[in-house]
């Protein structure tokens, strides 16, 4: 049988999606007889690989690096899929928004601290204004809402997605 | 001068890159740890009602929510100025044990073991816990099977294996029931027996890692932990301690709401993670590793049997200050264990069924300060309210953040010793990041507000040219 290829990605979140996933518990060995993982926090690729059939997003797209890889998944994936609160409605990442994120910034590394005072600007990304789901982004094929989904939900979603079915969610999850 | 850079740092939790620079020779010349996700939740909680902080705080981190949940409501209990019912506090002290299994567990075999059993050489295309299911099935199902036991546990107790709502200021919101304590029970032989084999089955091949552990962030600090009234490691409710490299004592007895008389933080250029360090000895020199190495060496004993057992034999392989990052992992089981007994312990007091378990009170004290050992170390959430209990102002220390300039040292000495240029292989970089997962950083939390690690190596020559393609 063939193998479809699945990536993760975590952008503004906290990694709880990740672990719902895993909470489907021995389930995951049987996910990796139908899947191919060839990118995400799990595994070792550095490059987002080409021809990816479906890409599960966790987070909120909030940094100028989150931007750059959402544009990218999307190039390269057949199917993108909102994992989760953040994703789908910018959830807890977005609780920034109404704050300029340069008196975000001051408060933490000015107020902040002690030594070395001042905002990080070598090697790291820049903060977008906003917080953002990433459907306001690219496009999203699939919204998988919930803080986090539970764990019999994203099951249900790789085994429709392994079947060559969308998934109807109706009843399976809700947001929180 | 050429760079390398990693990025993303893999098998890790959170989002963090490296950059590593080579002279004219291929020699590692300087390396840079990023963290580049900032969040800010020190901020944006400001005006929210202090109830909601271990709910809102708790999204920090998925891995560890329980973590947070309890610093959080210890800082609320401190605000409400009361001290939660017995049976509460053992009932957080449990579902903490639980989450120590299921965040230890996934540490190990999920994100290390893949370089421990299959190799820091091996193909990168399979080195991961896929790779572990096809190539060691019976430790990838111990890995999953002890995840999951933890994962119940919290479930049991807390409704909700991630986030849960359970942990509130003043205690717990819901008592033990008689038949969640019996399933756990029923299911701990079967969590020990995995734990003793996976602690014996690594203790056979630690000899075949001889030039990790003499190279993986080997250069002594100081250790801080928290520890009990008799000097044994303490997860829930103990006070800090900091002992030097030899292992002198250099602070003892420091209360939660004494810490930001001894912990300074700075801010770095490079990484959104700021670098807490001991302040009667500055910044950079103050520098301390939290987590379960510096727990084993801070602490006395572990006060339970088949623990303690396993730090003496420990302590006699290694000494009694142990510097290598890589016995983070050997710490690790070993706490596992503790854990499962702590677990055992806790469920035989008749006293942990008790229905009363919520102190309730409004704002007695403007200021409150939570202090707990998190899996990855000490966890240190601090509010200032008004009197309508609003929130005014936030300070967050976590345990990755404690550790960030002992990374930054280990990944140099790592890169230095392992790292090529004229003779460049995968594994090597593969090192350098598996360092890092020694210490089990977690850039989620790191992140809350210094940024979301996605972990970056880069290799740049000497004119900074990037070299990028040697990654891959």
């Amino acid at each position: 049988m063939k193998k479809i290829r699945l990536a993760t990605t975590w952008l503004d979140g906290c990694s709880g999606c990740h672990m719902s996933l895993l909470d489907m518990d021995e389930a995951i060995l049987n996910v990796a007889k139908r899947v191919d993982v060839v990118y995400g926090p799990l595994v070792d690729a550095q490059e987002f690989p080409k021809a990816v059939d479906v890409t599960l997003i966790e987070g909120a797209v909030s940094s100028q690096d989150d931007l750059e890889k959402v544009q990218t998944i999307r190039q390269r994936s057949k199917l993108v899929v909102s994992l989760g609160d953040c994703a789908v409605t910018g959830n807890v990442p977005a609780m920034r928004n109404p704050v300029p994120s340069r008196k975000l910034l001051e408060r933490i590394y000015v107020e902040g601290a002690q030594e070395n005072r001042g905002i990080p600007s070598d090697g790291v990304p820049a903060l977008l204004r906003q917080a953002v789901p990433v459907h306001e982004v690219v496009k999203v094929d699939l919204c998988v809402p919930g803080c986090p989904p539970p764990a019999q939900a994203i099951a249900f979603v790789l085994g429709e997605l392994v079947e060559g079915r969308v998934p109807d969610l109706a009843a399976k999850v809700k947001f929180g | 001068m050429r760079k390398l850079t990693i990025d993303p740092v893999t098998r890790i939790e959170g989002h963090a890159k490296i950059d590593i620079y080579l002279d004219e020779q291929g020699h590692v010349s300087d390396t840079h740890f990023h963290v580049t996700q900032v969040r800010g939740f020190e901020k944006f909680t400001e005006g929210r009602p202090y109830y909601e902080m271990p709910s809102i705080t708790a999204r920090i981190c998925g891995i560890c929510p329980v973590s947070h949940l309890l610093a959080s409501a210890k800082a609320c209990d401190a605000i409400m100025a009361v001290a939660p019912p017995p049976a509460a506090v053992k009932l957080r002290e449990l579902v903490h044990c639980a989450q120590f299994v299921q965040s230890h567990a996934l540490s190990f075999f999920h994100l290390s073991a893949p370089d421990l059993l299959l190799g820091f050489d091996s193909d990168p295309a399979h080195r991961n816990i896929f790779g572990l299911i096809e190539a060691n099935p019976e430790m990838a199902r111990a890995g999953v099977a002890l995840r999951k036991y933890g994962q119940e546990i919290i479930e049991g107790l807390a409704k909700e294996r991630i986030h849960p709502s359970w942990i509130v200021p003043g205690g717990v919101n819901a008592p033990l029931a008689p038949d969640v304590r019996d399933r756990i029970l029923a299911g701990l032989p079967a969590a020990r027996a995995l734990a003793e084999k996976t602690l014996a089955f690594f203790k056979t091949v630690l000899d075949g890692f001889a030039e990790e552990i003499a190279n993986f962030g080997s250069e002594p600090t100081m250790y801080a932990g928290m520890v009990d009234d008799a000097g044994g490691l303490e997860w829930y409710d103990g006070r800090l301690r900091l002992r030097d490299a030899k292992g002198a004592m250099v602070a003892t007895d420091i209360r939660a709401a004494d810490y930001s008389r001894f912990i300074g933080e700075a801010s770095l250029r490079d990484s959104y993670l700021k670098a807490p360090y001991y302040k009667p000895q500055g910044y950079p020199d103050g520098v301390y590793r939290v987590g379960p190495l510096a727990r084993l060496n801070v602490a006395d004993q572990f006060g339970t049997p088949a623990a303690d057992r396993e730090l003496a034999e420990y302590r006699q392989r290694f000494g009694p200050i142990v510097h290598s990052s890589f016995h983070f992992h050997y710490a690790r089981l070993i706490e596992l264990l503790h854990a499962l007994e702590m677990i055992e312990l806790l469920l035989a007091d008749p006293e942990i069924l008790s229905k009363h378990v919520r102190a309730r009170a409004a704002v007695n004290s403007l200021e409150g300060v939570g202090m707990i050992e998190a899996p990855r170390g000490v966890l240190i959430h601090h509010y200032k309210v008004d009197e309508e209990g609003a929130i005014k102002w936030v300070n967050l220390i976590v345990a990755t953040g404690h550790n960030n300039l002992a990374i930054n040292r280990s990944v140099a000495q790592v890169a230095r010793h392992f790292i090529d240029g004229e003779h460049f292989k995968e594994g090597m970089l593969n090192r350098v990041s598996a360092v890092v997962r020694a210490y089990d950083p977690c850039l989620s939390c790191s992140t809350h507000a210094d940024g979301m690690p996605a972990l970056r190596i880069r290799l740049v020559s000497a004119d900074g040219r990037v070299v990028s393609d040697v990654v891959s």
